[in-house]
Protein backbone atom coordinates (compact mmCIF):
# COMPACT_ATOMS: atom_id res chain seq x y z
CA UNK A 1 0.00 0.00 0.00
CA UNK A 2 1.13 3.46 -0.53
CA UNK A 3 1.93 5.94 2.43
CA UNK A 4 -2.00 7.13 2.11
CA UNK A 5 -4.79 5.47 0.35
CA UNK A 6 -8.91 6.29 0.38
CA UNK A 7 -11.48 3.62 0.51
CA UNK A 8 -14.80 2.84 1.64
CA UNK A 9 -15.14 0.61 4.86
CA UNK A 10 -16.99 -2.47 4.13
CA UNK A 11 -17.65 -3.76 7.89
CA UNK A 12 -21.61 -2.06 7.64
CA UNK A 13 -23.86 -0.80 4.96
CA UNK A 14 -23.13 2.61 6.02
CA UNK A 15 -20.01 2.86 3.94
CA UNK A 16 -17.66 5.19 5.55
CA UNK A 17 -15.27 7.10 3.38
CA UNK A 18 -12.32 5.58 4.72
CA UNK A 19 -8.81 7.89 4.85
CA UNK A 20 -5.32 5.82 6.30
CA UNK A 21 -2.51 7.10 6.15
CA UNK A 22 1.05 5.71 7.35
CA UNK A 23 3.81 7.93 8.72
CA UNK A 24 6.71 7.28 10.86
CA UNK A 25 6.07 3.70 11.31
CA UNK A 26 2.37 4.10 12.38
CA UNK A 27 -0.98 3.81 10.53
CA UNK A 28 -3.94 6.43 11.14
CA UNK A 29 -7.41 5.96 9.93
CA UNK A 30 -9.75 9.12 9.46
CA UNK A 31 -13.44 9.17 8.59
CA UNK A 32 -14.82 6.02 10.09
CA UNK A 33 -18.11 6.26 12.16
CA UNK A 34 -17.33 3.56 15.06
CA UNK A 35 -14.53 1.67 16.18
CA UNK A 36 -14.55 -0.92 13.84
CA UNK A 37 -14.20 1.08 10.74
CA UNK A 38 -11.13 2.03 12.78
CA UNK A 39 -9.73 -1.30 12.88
CA UNK A 40 -10.55 -2.57 9.40
CA UNK A 41 -8.82 0.49 8.30
CA UNK A 42 -6.06 -0.40 9.81
CA UNK A 43 -6.10 -3.85 8.91
CA UNK A 44 -6.89 -3.14 5.34
CA UNK A 45 -3.66 -0.99 5.19
CA UNK A 46 -1.60 -3.64 6.66
CA UNK A 47 -3.10 -6.91 5.70
CA UNK A 48 -6.26 -7.18 3.85
CA UNK A 49 -8.87 -10.12 4.56
CA UNK A 50 -12.07 -11.16 3.61
CA UNK A 51 -14.42 -13.59 4.54
CA UNK A 52 -15.16 -16.69 1.57
CA UNK A 53 -18.51 -17.50 0.43
CA UNK A 54 -19.05 -19.64 -1.94
CA UNK A 55 -21.14 -23.00 -2.41
CA UNK A 56 -19.85 -26.60 -2.78
CA UNK A 57 -21.24 -29.22 -5.36
CA UNK A 58 -23.48 -32.46 -3.07
CA UNK A 59 -24.69 -35.75 -4.37
CA UNK A 60 -28.44 -34.50 -4.02
CA UNK A 61 -30.28 -33.79 -6.82
CA UNK A 62 -33.26 -31.60 -4.56
CA UNK A 63 -30.50 -29.32 -3.69
CA UNK A 64 -27.14 -29.26 -5.54
CA UNK A 65 -25.34 -26.85 -3.63
CA UNK A 66 -24.52 -26.32 -0.59
CA UNK A 67 -23.73 -22.60 0.55
CA UNK A 68 -20.63 -22.24 2.76
CA UNK A 69 -17.90 -19.66 4.26
CA UNK A 70 -15.08 -19.56 6.01
CA UNK A 71 -15.34 -19.52 9.68
CA UNK A 72 -13.10 -16.70 9.80
CA UNK A 73 -11.40 -13.65 7.32
CA UNK A 74 -8.25 -15.07 5.35
CA UNK A 75 -6.18 -13.05 3.26
CA UNK A 76 -7.56 -10.76 0.10
CA UNK A 77 -5.10 -12.33 -1.71
CA UNK A 78 -5.42 -15.74 -1.15
CA UNK A 79 -9.48 -16.01 -1.97
CA UNK A 80 -9.23 -16.94 -5.61
CA UNK A 81 -7.25 -19.50 -4.79
CA UNK A 82 -9.44 -20.37 -1.72
CA UNK A 83 -12.42 -20.60 -4.04
CA UNK A 84 -10.83 -22.88 -6.76
CA UNK A 85 -10.20 -25.53 -4.01
CA UNK A 86 -13.58 -25.94 -3.41
CA UNK A 87 -14.10 -27.34 -7.04
CA UNK A 88 -13.68 -30.97 -5.89
CA UNK A 89 -15.71 -31.53 -2.84
CA UNK A 90 -18.99 -32.76 -2.72
CA UNK A 91 -20.74 -33.38 0.04
CA UNK A 92 -22.73 -36.88 0.47
CA UNK A 93 -24.16 -36.38 4.12
CA UNK A 94 -27.37 -34.30 4.55
CA UNK A 95 -25.21 -31.39 6.76
CA UNK A 96 -26.83 -29.32 8.72
CA UNK A 97 -25.90 -25.27 9.16
CA UNK A 98 -22.65 -24.85 10.81
CA UNK A 99 -20.90 -27.89 10.48
CA UNK A 100 -17.52 -28.25 9.25
CA UNK A 101 -16.79 -29.18 5.23
CA UNK A 102 -13.08 -28.47 5.51
CA UNK A 103 -11.28 -28.38 8.50
CA UNK A 104 -7.88 -26.25 7.35
CA UNK A 105 -8.90 -24.30 4.18
CA UNK A 106 -5.94 -24.17 1.80
CA UNK A 107 -3.51 -24.29 4.97
CA UNK A 108 -5.03 -20.59 6.08
CA UNK A 109 -5.81 -21.60 9.44
CA UNK A 110 -9.71 -21.24 8.38
CA UNK A 111 -12.46 -23.87 8.39
CA UNK A 112 -14.90 -23.72 5.37
CA UNK A 113 -18.46 -24.74 7.37
CA UNK A 114 -22.16 -25.09 6.04
CA UNK A 115 -24.21 -21.91 6.13
CA UNK A 116 -27.62 -23.67 4.82
CA UNK A 117 -28.41 -27.06 6.00
CA UNK A 118 -29.26 -29.60 3.49
CA UNK A 119 -32.52 -31.21 5.35
CA UNK B 1 -64.54 -31.47 -1.46
CA UNK B 2 -62.05 -28.33 -1.42
CA UNK B 3 -60.51 -27.87 1.53
CA UNK B 4 -61.30 -24.33 3.60
CA UNK B 5 -59.32 -23.09 5.84
CA UNK B 6 -60.20 -19.47 7.96
CA UNK B 7 -57.24 -18.00 10.22
CA UNK B 8 -56.64 -14.32 12.11
CA UNK B 9 -54.01 -13.44 9.34
CA UNK B 10 -52.87 -14.58 5.96
CA UNK B 11 -49.22 -13.38 4.42
CA UNK B 12 -48.61 -14.09 1.45
CA UNK B 13 -44.75 -14.75 0.70
CA UNK B 14 -41.50 -16.32 3.06
CA UNK B 15 -39.04 -14.53 2.56
CA UNK B 16 -37.46 -11.55 5.40
CA UNK B 17 -41.05 -9.77 5.05
CA UNK B 18 -43.46 -12.10 5.04
CA UNK B 19 -41.13 -14.22 8.28
CA UNK B 20 -40.90 -11.13 10.32
CA UNK B 21 -45.00 -10.58 9.79
CA UNK B 22 -46.05 -13.84 10.62
CA UNK B 23 -44.27 -14.21 13.44
CA UNK B 24 -45.25 -10.56 14.61
CA UNK B 25 -48.69 -11.51 14.11
CA UNK B 26 -48.48 -14.83 16.10
CA UNK B 27 -46.76 -13.54 18.98
CA UNK B 28 -49.15 -10.55 19.03
CA UNK B 29 -51.90 -13.70 19.34
CA UNK B 30 -53.28 -14.25 15.92
CA UNK B 31 -53.91 -17.07 14.16
CA UNK B 32 -51.11 -17.33 11.31
CA UNK B 33 -50.91 -18.85 8.01
CA UNK B 34 -47.95 -17.90 5.63
CA UNK B 35 -48.39 -18.87 2.40
CA UNK B 36 -45.30 -19.48 0.31
CA UNK B 37 -44.87 -20.46 -3.22
CA UNK B 38 -41.87 -22.07 -2.95
CA UNK B 39 -40.38 -25.42 -1.32
CA UNK B 40 -38.52 -23.78 0.99
CA UNK B 41 -38.91 -20.61 3.11
CA UNK B 42 -36.25 -17.64 2.74
CA UNK B 43 -37.45 -16.12 -0.20
CA UNK B 44 -34.83 -14.49 -2.21
CA UNK B 45 -32.28 -14.96 0.78
CA UNK B 46 -31.72 -18.40 -0.10
CA UNK B 47 -29.69 -17.89 -2.86
CA UNK B 48 -27.61 -15.28 -1.48
CA UNK B 49 -25.02 -17.02 -0.30
CA UNK B 50 -22.67 -13.70 0.20
CA UNK B 51 -22.70 -12.30 3.83
CA UNK B 52 -23.21 -8.87 4.78
CA UNK B 53 -26.85 -9.97 6.31
CA UNK B 54 -27.78 -8.77 10.00
CA UNK B 55 -25.95 -6.46 11.20
CA UNK B 56 -28.33 -4.04 12.21
CA UNK B 57 -30.74 -6.95 12.85
CA UNK B 58 -28.64 -9.19 14.82
CA UNK B 59 -25.36 -7.52 15.21
CA UNK B 60 -23.75 -10.04 13.24
CA UNK B 61 -22.51 -10.39 9.82
CA UNK B 62 -24.55 -13.45 8.34
CA UNK B 63 -24.90 -14.78 5.07
CA UNK B 64 -28.34 -15.06 3.62
CA UNK B 65 -29.46 -18.58 4.24
CA UNK B 66 -28.12 -18.23 7.42
CA UNK B 67 -30.65 -15.01 8.25
CA UNK B 68 -33.31 -17.02 6.09
CA UNK B 69 -33.17 -19.94 8.25
CA UNK B 70 -33.25 -17.76 11.85
CA UNK B 71 -36.29 -16.24 10.60
CA UNK B 72 -37.96 -19.39 9.43
CA UNK B 73 -36.98 -21.18 12.62
CA UNK B 74 -38.27 -18.23 14.64
CA UNK B 75 -41.86 -17.84 12.63
CA UNK B 76 -42.59 -21.72 13.33
CA UNK B 77 -41.23 -21.33 17.16
CA UNK B 78 -43.63 -18.54 17.47
CA UNK B 79 -46.53 -20.83 15.86
CA UNK B 80 -46.85 -19.53 12.26
CA UNK B 81 -48.45 -22.57 10.20
CA UNK B 82 -46.27 -22.62 6.97
CA UNK B 83 -47.38 -23.95 3.65
CA UNK B 84 -44.96 -24.46 1.16
CA UNK B 85 -45.03 -24.78 -2.20
CA UNK B 86 -48.35 -23.10 -2.01
CA UNK B 87 -49.82 -20.20 -4.48
CA UNK B 88 -52.79 -17.94 -4.62
CA UNK B 89 -54.54 -17.88 -7.31
CA UNK B 90 -57.30 -15.39 -6.72
CA UNK B 91 -57.72 -13.00 -3.55
CA UNK B 92 -61.17 -11.02 -3.03
CA UNK B 93 -62.94 -9.07 -0.19
CA UNK B 94 -65.52 -10.94 1.25
CA UNK B 95 -66.87 -12.35 5.04
CA UNK B 96 -65.13 -10.11 7.10
CA UNK B 97 -61.94 -10.13 5.33
CA UNK B 98 -60.24 -11.87 2.49
CA UNK B 99 -60.66 -14.98 0.42
CA UNK B 100 -58.11 -16.80 -1.30
CA UNK B 101 -57.75 -19.49 -3.76
CA UNK B 102 -54.82 -21.34 -3.68
CA UNK B 103 -53.09 -24.18 -5.06
CA UNK B 104 -50.65 -26.37 -3.11
CA UNK B 105 -49.15 -28.82 -5.65
CA UNK B 106 -52.03 -29.24 -7.77
CA UNK B 107 -54.75 -29.16 -4.89
CA UNK B 108 -56.68 -26.41 -4.58
CA UNK B 109 -57.90 -25.23 -1.22
CA UNK B 110 -59.50 -21.66 0.11
CA UNK B 111 -58.60 -19.66 2.93
CA UNK B 112 -60.78 -16.96 4.98
CA UNK B 113 -58.51 -14.17 6.80
CA UNK B 114 -59.75 -11.35 8.33
CA UNK B 115 -56.39 -9.43 7.84
CA UNK B 116 -54.20 -10.40 4.71
CA UNK B 117 -50.33 -9.18 4.89
CA UNK B 118 -49.10 -8.61 1.07
CA UNK B 119 -44.98 -9.50 1.36
CA UNK B 120 -44.68 -10.16 -2.07
CA UNK B 121 -41.40 -9.02 -2.62
CA UNK B 122 -39.79 -7.44 -6.02
CA UNK B 123 -38.82 -8.81 -9.12
CA UNK B 124 -36.18 -8.14 -11.55
CA UNK B 125 -36.53 -5.81 -14.42
CA UNK B 126 -35.37 -7.96 -17.67
CA UNK B 127 -34.01 -7.35 -21.17
CA UNK B 128 -37.51 -6.57 -22.40
CA UNK B 129 -37.43 -3.74 -19.82
CA UNK B 130 -34.03 -1.75 -21.52
CA UNK B 131 -33.67 -0.30 -24.48
CA UNK B 132 -30.49 -2.47 -26.33
CA UNK B 133 -30.34 -3.01 -29.92
CA UNK B 134 -30.29 -6.55 -31.48
CA UNK B 135 -31.52 -10.14 -31.09
CA UNK B 136 -31.98 -11.78 -27.96
CA UNK B 137 -30.23 -14.98 -28.36
CA UNK B 138 -29.02 -17.24 -25.50
CA UNK B 139 -26.82 -15.60 -22.72
CA UNK B 140 -28.76 -12.49 -21.68
CA UNK B 141 -29.92 -12.95 -18.23
CA UNK B 142 -31.02 -10.97 -14.77
CA UNK B 143 -28.50 -10.68 -11.89
CA UNK B 144 -30.82 -12.94 -9.86
CA UNK B 145 -31.08 -15.16 -12.33
CA UNK B 146 -27.43 -15.79 -12.74
CA UNK B 147 -27.26 -15.90 -8.77
CA UNK B 148 -30.06 -18.25 -8.81
CA UNK B 149 -28.14 -20.73 -11.27
CA UNK B 150 -24.14 -20.22 -9.69
CA UNK B 151 -25.35 -20.98 -6.11
CA UNK B 152 -28.98 -23.01 -6.27
CA UNK B 153 -28.47 -25.20 -9.16
CA UNK B 154 -24.65 -25.37 -9.74
CA UNK B 155 -24.45 -24.54 -13.43
CA UNK B 156 -22.29 -21.62 -14.96
CA UNK B 157 -23.88 -18.83 -16.88
CA UNK B 158 -20.75 -18.69 -19.57
CA UNK B 159 -17.11 -18.05 -19.74
CA UNK B 160 -16.59 -14.59 -20.53
CA UNK B 161 -19.53 -11.88 -18.80
CA UNK B 162 -20.36 -8.38 -19.34
CA UNK B 163 -22.60 -6.86 -16.50
CA UNK B 164 -25.02 -3.63 -17.32
CA UNK B 165 -25.85 -2.04 -14.47
CA UNK B 166 -24.43 -1.56 -11.02
CA UNK B 167 -26.94 -2.33 -8.59
CA UNK B 168 -26.26 -4.45 -5.97
CA UNK B 169 -27.19 -8.06 -7.23
CA UNK B 170 -24.77 -7.19 -10.44
CA UNK B 171 -21.90 -6.38 -8.14
CA UNK B 172 -22.73 -9.60 -5.92
CA UNK B 173 -22.68 -11.88 -8.62
CA UNK B 174 -19.59 -9.97 -10.64
CA UNK B 175 -17.50 -11.58 -7.49
CA UNK B 176 -19.57 -14.89 -7.68
CA UNK B 177 -18.89 -15.37 -11.05
CA UNK B 178 -14.98 -14.81 -10.78
CA UNK B 179 -14.42 -16.60 -7.87
CA UNK B 180 -16.53 -19.57 -10.16
CA UNK B 181 -13.71 -19.24 -12.73
CA UNK B 182 -15.53 -16.97 -15.08
CA UNK B 183 -13.84 -13.61 -16.60
CA UNK B 184 -15.96 -10.64 -15.66
CA UNK B 185 -14.82 -8.30 -18.33
CA UNK B 186 -16.80 -5.09 -16.68
CA UNK B 187 -19.64 -3.80 -15.42
CA UNK B 188 -21.26 -0.87 -17.45
CA UNK B 189 -23.01 1.44 -15.80
CA UNK B 190 -25.60 4.61 -17.87
CA UNK B 191 -25.59 6.79 -14.57
CA UNK B 192 -22.41 8.74 -13.43
CA UNK B 193 -22.22 7.11 -10.16
CA UNK B 194 -22.82 3.12 -9.29
CA UNK B 195 -26.29 2.00 -8.57
CA UNK B 196 -25.23 -0.41 -5.74
CA UNK B 197 -23.88 0.20 -2.05
CA UNK B 198 -20.46 1.49 -2.05
CA UNK B 199 -19.07 -0.97 0.00
CA UNK B 200 -19.90 -3.53 -2.88
CA UNK B 201 -17.91 -1.24 -5.23
CA UNK B 202 -15.43 -2.28 -2.94
CA UNK B 203 -15.27 -5.17 -1.89
CA UNK B 204 -17.12 -6.98 -4.99
CA UNK B 205 -15.37 -5.00 -7.83
CA UNK B 206 -11.84 -3.65 -6.57
CA UNK B 207 -11.36 -6.28 -4.66
CA UNK B 208 -11.04 -8.54 -8.08
CA UNK B 209 -9.60 -5.91 -10.25
CA UNK B 210 -13.20 -5.72 -12.62
CA UNK B 211 -13.80 -2.48 -14.06
CA UNK B 212 -16.63 -0.65 -13.54
CA UNK B 213 -17.42 1.53 -16.32
CA UNK B 214 -19.59 4.89 -15.49
CA UNK B 215 -21.60 6.94 -18.09
CA UNK B 216 -21.39 4.12 -20.29
CA UNK B 217 -24.08 1.61 -21.60
CA UNK B 218 -24.58 -1.57 -23.73
CA UNK B 219 -26.23 -0.11 -27.05
CA UNK B 220 -26.57 -3.65 -29.09
CA UNK B 221 -26.06 -7.08 -28.23
CA UNK B 222 -24.57 -8.92 -31.46
CA UNK B 223 -24.37 -13.13 -31.63
CA UNK B 224 -28.04 -15.63 -33.26
CA UNK B 225 -28.26 -18.72 -30.97
CA UNK B 226 -25.92 -17.68 -28.64
CA UNK B 227 -24.30 -14.23 -27.44
CA UNK B 228 -20.93 -13.36 -28.97
CA UNK B 229 -20.81 -9.70 -27.92
CA UNK B 230 -21.89 -6.84 -26.95
CA UNK B 231 -21.42 -3.19 -28.19
CA UNK B 232 -20.85 -0.15 -25.82
CA UNK B 233 -20.78 3.30 -26.09
CA UNK B 234 -20.51 6.51 -23.33
CA UNK B 235 -23.67 8.92 -22.38
CA UNK B 236 -24.48 11.90 -22.51
CA UNK B 237 -25.47 13.43 -18.96
CA UNK B 238 -29.21 12.63 -20.62
CA UNK B 239 -28.00 9.02 -21.03
CA UNK B 240 -27.85 9.50 -25.06
CA UNK B 241 -25.23 7.47 -26.68
CA UNK B 242 -22.28 9.61 -27.80
CA UNK B 243 -21.35 8.97 -32.04
CA UNK B 244 -17.99 7.85 -31.84
CA UNK B 245 -17.45 6.61 -28.65
CA UNK B 246 -18.86 2.81 -29.21
CA UNK B 247 -16.39 -0.27 -29.33
CA UNK B 248 -17.07 -4.13 -29.74
CA UNK B 249 -16.75 -6.45 -26.60
CA UNK B 250 -16.64 -10.10 -27.16
CA UNK B 251 -18.62 -11.82 -24.27
CA UNK B 252 -20.67 -15.10 -24.37
CA UNK B 253 -22.84 -13.07 -21.55
CA UNK B 254 -24.56 -10.76 -20.33
CA UNK B 255 -26.19 -9.97 -17.09
CA UNK B 256 -28.06 -7.39 -16.20
CA UNK B 257 -28.75 -6.04 -13.11
CA UNK B 258 -30.24 -2.70 -14.32
CA UNK B 259 -33.50 -2.46 -11.07
CA UNK B 260 -36.30 -4.18 -9.12
CA UNK B 261 -39.60 -3.72 -9.17
CA UNK B 262 -42.41 -4.71 -6.78
CA UNK B 263 -44.48 -7.43 -7.15
CA UNK B 264 -48.04 -6.57 -6.57
CA UNK B 265 -50.15 -8.72 -9.03
CA UNK B 266 -52.42 -9.82 -5.81
CA UNK B 267 -52.45 -6.33 -4.28
CA UNK B 268 -53.59 -4.38 -7.88
CA UNK B 269 -56.39 -7.52 -7.93
CA UNK B 270 -57.66 -5.98 -4.81
CA UNK B 271 -58.26 -2.89 -6.53
CA UNK B 272 -55.16 -1.19 -4.77
CA UNK B 273 -53.56 2.10 -6.62
CA UNK B 274 -49.78 1.97 -6.28
CA UNK B 275 -47.06 4.63 -5.80
CA UNK B 276 -45.94 5.49 -9.37
CA UNK B 277 -42.53 6.07 -7.60
CA UNK B 278 -41.87 3.39 -5.18
CA UNK B 279 -44.25 1.59 -7.37
CA UNK B 280 -45.71 -0.16 -4.01
CA UNK B 281 -49.46 0.41 -2.51
CA UNK B 282 -49.44 3.54 -0.22
CA UNK B 283 -49.89 2.63 3.62
CA UNK B 284 -49.64 4.52 7.02
CA UNK B 285 -46.64 3.80 9.66
CA UNK B 286 -47.90 0.66 10.27
CA UNK B 287 -48.14 -0.89 6.75
CA UNK B 288 -51.74 -0.55 6.39
CA UNK B 289 -53.35 0.15 3.19
CA UNK B 290 -56.49 2.93 3.32
CA UNK B 291 -58.09 -0.79 2.95
CA UNK B 292 -59.23 -2.09 5.97
CA UNK B 293 -56.78 -4.99 7.00
CA UNK B 294 -55.04 -4.97 4.45
CA UNK B 295 -50.75 -4.50 4.72
CA UNK B 296 -48.11 -4.68 3.16
CA UNK B 297 -44.04 -4.75 3.80
CA UNK B 298 -40.77 -5.37 2.81
CA UNK B 299 -39.76 -5.27 -0.77
CA UNK B 300 -43.68 -5.28 -2.22
CA UNK B 301 -44.21 -1.84 -0.81
CA UNK B 302 -40.46 -0.03 -2.08
CA UNK B 303 -37.31 -1.62 -2.93
CA UNK B 304 -35.04 -1.45 -0.13
CA UNK B 305 -31.09 -2.01 -0.20
CA UNK B 306 -31.23 -4.29 3.46
CA UNK B 307 -32.69 -7.58 3.94
CA UNK B 308 -32.61 -5.91 7.83
CA UNK B 309 -35.09 -3.30 7.18
CA UNK B 310 -37.43 -5.78 5.21
CA UNK B 311 -37.39 -7.42 8.25
CA UNK B 312 -38.35 -4.75 10.28
CA UNK B 313 -41.30 -3.22 8.50
CA UNK B 314 -42.40 -6.55 8.01
CA UNK B 315 -42.29 -6.96 11.99
CA UNK B 316 -44.24 -3.96 11.88
CA UNK B 317 -47.02 -4.76 9.02
CA UNK B 318 -47.50 -7.77 11.30
CA UNK B 319 -47.73 -6.59 14.93
CA UNK B 320 -50.67 -4.07 13.12
CA UNK B 321 -52.44 -6.99 11.13
CA UNK B 322 -52.62 -9.09 14.58
CA UNK B 323 -54.01 -6.11 16.31
CA UNK B 324 -56.66 -5.25 13.17
CA UNK B 325 -57.98 -9.06 13.03
CA UNK B 326 -58.38 -9.51 16.64
CA UNK B 327 -60.23 -5.98 16.86
CA UNK B 328 -57.45 -4.35 19.36
CA UNK B 329 -57.83 -0.71 19.87
CA UNK B 330 -54.74 -0.06 21.54
CA UNK B 331 -51.67 2.18 20.33
CA UNK B 332 -50.67 -0.33 17.56
CA UNK B 333 -54.21 -0.69 16.65
CA UNK B 334 -54.68 -0.11 12.93
CA UNK B 335 -58.16 0.31 14.52
CA UNK B 336 -61.22 -1.41 13.22
CA UNK B 337 -63.63 1.88 12.95
CA UNK B 338 -63.22 4.46 10.43
CA UNK B 339 -60.46 6.83 10.95
CA UNK B 340 -61.75 9.20 12.95
CA UNK B 341 -59.17 12.15 11.94
CA UNK B 342 -58.11 11.87 8.06
CA UNK B 343 -54.56 10.39 7.65
CA UNK B 344 -51.50 12.76 7.87
CA UNK B 345 -49.82 12.87 4.11
CA UNK B 346 -46.29 12.55 4.31
CA UNK B 347 -44.71 14.10 1.37
CA UNK B 348 -41.26 13.71 -0.52
CA UNK B 349 -40.28 17.36 -0.94
CA UNK B 350 -37.20 18.99 -2.54
CA UNK B 351 -34.45 16.84 -2.88
CA UNK B 352 -36.43 13.49 -2.06
CA UNK B 353 -37.34 10.90 -4.16
CA UNK B 354 -39.70 9.25 -2.09
CA UNK B 355 -40.48 8.43 1.91
CA UNK B 356 -42.17 5.39 2.70
CA UNK B 357 -44.52 5.27 4.47
CA UNK B 358 -46.88 8.05 2.51
CA UNK B 359 -48.93 9.17 5.38
CA UNK B 360 -49.38 8.41 9.27
CA UNK B 361 -52.13 7.60 10.92
CA UNK B 362 -53.00 10.33 13.49
CA UNK B 363 -55.00 8.18 15.64
CA UNK B 364 -52.17 6.32 17.39
CA UNK B 365 -49.24 8.00 19.27
CA UNK B 366 -45.60 6.68 19.70
CA UNK B 367 -42.91 6.98 17.26
CA UNK B 368 -42.95 6.23 13.50
CA UNK B 369 -40.37 5.00 11.38
CA UNK B 370 -39.97 6.66 7.96
CA UNK B 371 -37.84 5.34 4.98
CA UNK B 372 -36.52 7.82 2.00
CA UNK B 373 -34.05 8.24 -0.42
CA UNK B 374 -32.45 11.13 -2.04
CA UNK B 375 -32.87 12.04 -5.56
CA UNK B 376 -29.04 12.89 -6.36
CA UNK B 377 -26.08 12.73 -4.15
CA UNK B 378 -24.51 14.71 -1.54
CA UNK B 379 -21.22 13.73 -1.36
CA UNK B 380 -20.30 17.07 0.99
CA UNK B 381 -23.15 16.20 3.46
CA UNK B 382 -26.47 17.40 3.62
CA UNK B 383 -29.43 17.96 6.02
CA UNK B 384 -33.08 16.59 6.17
CA UNK B 385 -35.76 18.87 7.32
CA UNK B 386 -39.10 17.24 8.61
CA UNK B 387 -41.92 20.14 7.87
CA UNK B 388 -45.63 19.87 9.21
CA UNK B 389 -48.15 22.88 7.04
CA UNK B 390 -51.39 23.42 8.07
CA UNK B 391 -53.78 25.85 8.69
CA UNK B 392 -52.80 29.93 9.84
CA UNK B 393 -49.64 30.05 11.38
CA UNK B 394 -47.84 27.07 10.55
CA UNK B 395 -47.76 28.14 7.10
CA UNK B 396 -45.91 31.35 8.32
CA UNK B 397 -42.54 30.00 7.36
CA UNK B 398 -43.30 27.64 5.02
CA UNK B 399 -44.23 25.04 7.52
CA UNK B 400 -42.97 24.30 11.16
CA UNK B 401 -39.74 22.38 11.61
CA UNK B 402 -40.36 19.20 13.50
CA UNK B 403 -37.35 17.37 13.27
CA UNK B 404 -34.10 17.96 11.26
CA UNK B 405 -31.02 15.36 10.81
CA UNK B 406 -27.54 16.04 9.33
CA UNK B 407 -25.99 12.82 7.29
CA UNK B 408 -22.51 13.01 5.90
CA UNK B 409 -23.55 12.18 2.90
CA UNK B 410 -26.67 10.74 0.82
CA UNK B 411 -26.98 8.91 -2.14
CA UNK B 412 -30.06 7.48 -4.35
CA UNK B 413 -28.85 3.78 -3.75
CA UNK B 414 -28.63 3.91 0.20
CA UNK B 415 -31.82 4.14 2.09
CA UNK B 416 -32.37 6.32 4.55
CA UNK B 417 -34.01 5.89 7.81
CA UNK B 418 -34.83 7.95 10.57
CA UNK B 419 -37.85 7.43 13.81
CA UNK B 420 -40.14 10.62 14.23
CA UNK B 421 -41.60 11.02 17.44
CA UNK B 422 -45.66 11.99 16.42
CA UNK B 423 -45.89 13.99 19.49
CA UNK B 424 -44.01 16.71 17.86
CA UNK B 425 -46.72 16.77 15.04
CA UNK B 426 -48.83 20.03 16.06
CA UNK B 427 -52.43 19.04 16.38
CA UNK B 428 -53.35 21.34 13.37
CA UNK B 429 -51.42 19.76 10.96
CA UNK B 430 -52.80 18.91 7.28
CA UNK B 431 -49.75 17.34 5.92
CA UNK B 432 -45.60 16.51 6.72
CA UNK B 433 -43.09 16.98 4.21
CA UNK B 434 -39.30 15.60 3.90
CA UNK B 435 -36.79 18.30 2.17
CA UNK B 436 -32.65 17.93 2.11
CA UNK B 437 -30.76 20.73 2.41
CA UNK B 438 -27.44 20.25 0.34
CA UNK B 439 -24.33 21.81 1.03
CA UNK B 440 -23.12 21.60 -2.47
CA UNK B 441 -24.77 22.85 -5.68
CA UNK B 442 -26.32 19.92 -7.74
CA UNK B 443 -24.20 18.41 -10.02
CA UNK B 444 -25.11 18.24 -13.98
CA UNK B 445 -26.22 14.86 -14.11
Amino acid sequence: MPDNASFVCVVCPRGCPLEVSRADGGVSVRGQACARGEAYGRAEATDPRRTLTSTVATAFADRPRLPVKSDREIPRARLLEAARSLDGILVSTRVRLGETIVGDLCGLGASLVATDSLE
Amino acid sequence: MIESLERDVAVLGGGPAGLAAARAAAIGGASVILVEREDRLGGILKQCVHDGFGLERFGERLTGPEYAVREAASALAAGVEARTGSFVSAAARGRGGFELRCLARGRAYELGARALVLATGCRERTDRQVLIQGERPAGILTAGLAQYMVNVQGLRPGRRVVILGSGDIGLIMARRLTLEGSEVEGVYEIKGESSGLSRNVRQCLEDFGIPLHLSTTVTAVHGSGRVRGVTVAAVDPRGSPIRGSSREVACDTLVLSVGLIPENEVAVSLGLELDPVTRGPRVDQHGACLEGGLFCCGNALHVNDLADYVSESGEVAGRAAAAWALGAQGPLGASRSPARREPLPVKAGSGVLYAVPQRLDPATAGRATIYFRPNATSRAGARLVVRAAGPGALDAAGGAEILAKSYRALRPPEMERFELDLARVPAGAASISLEIERKEPYDAG
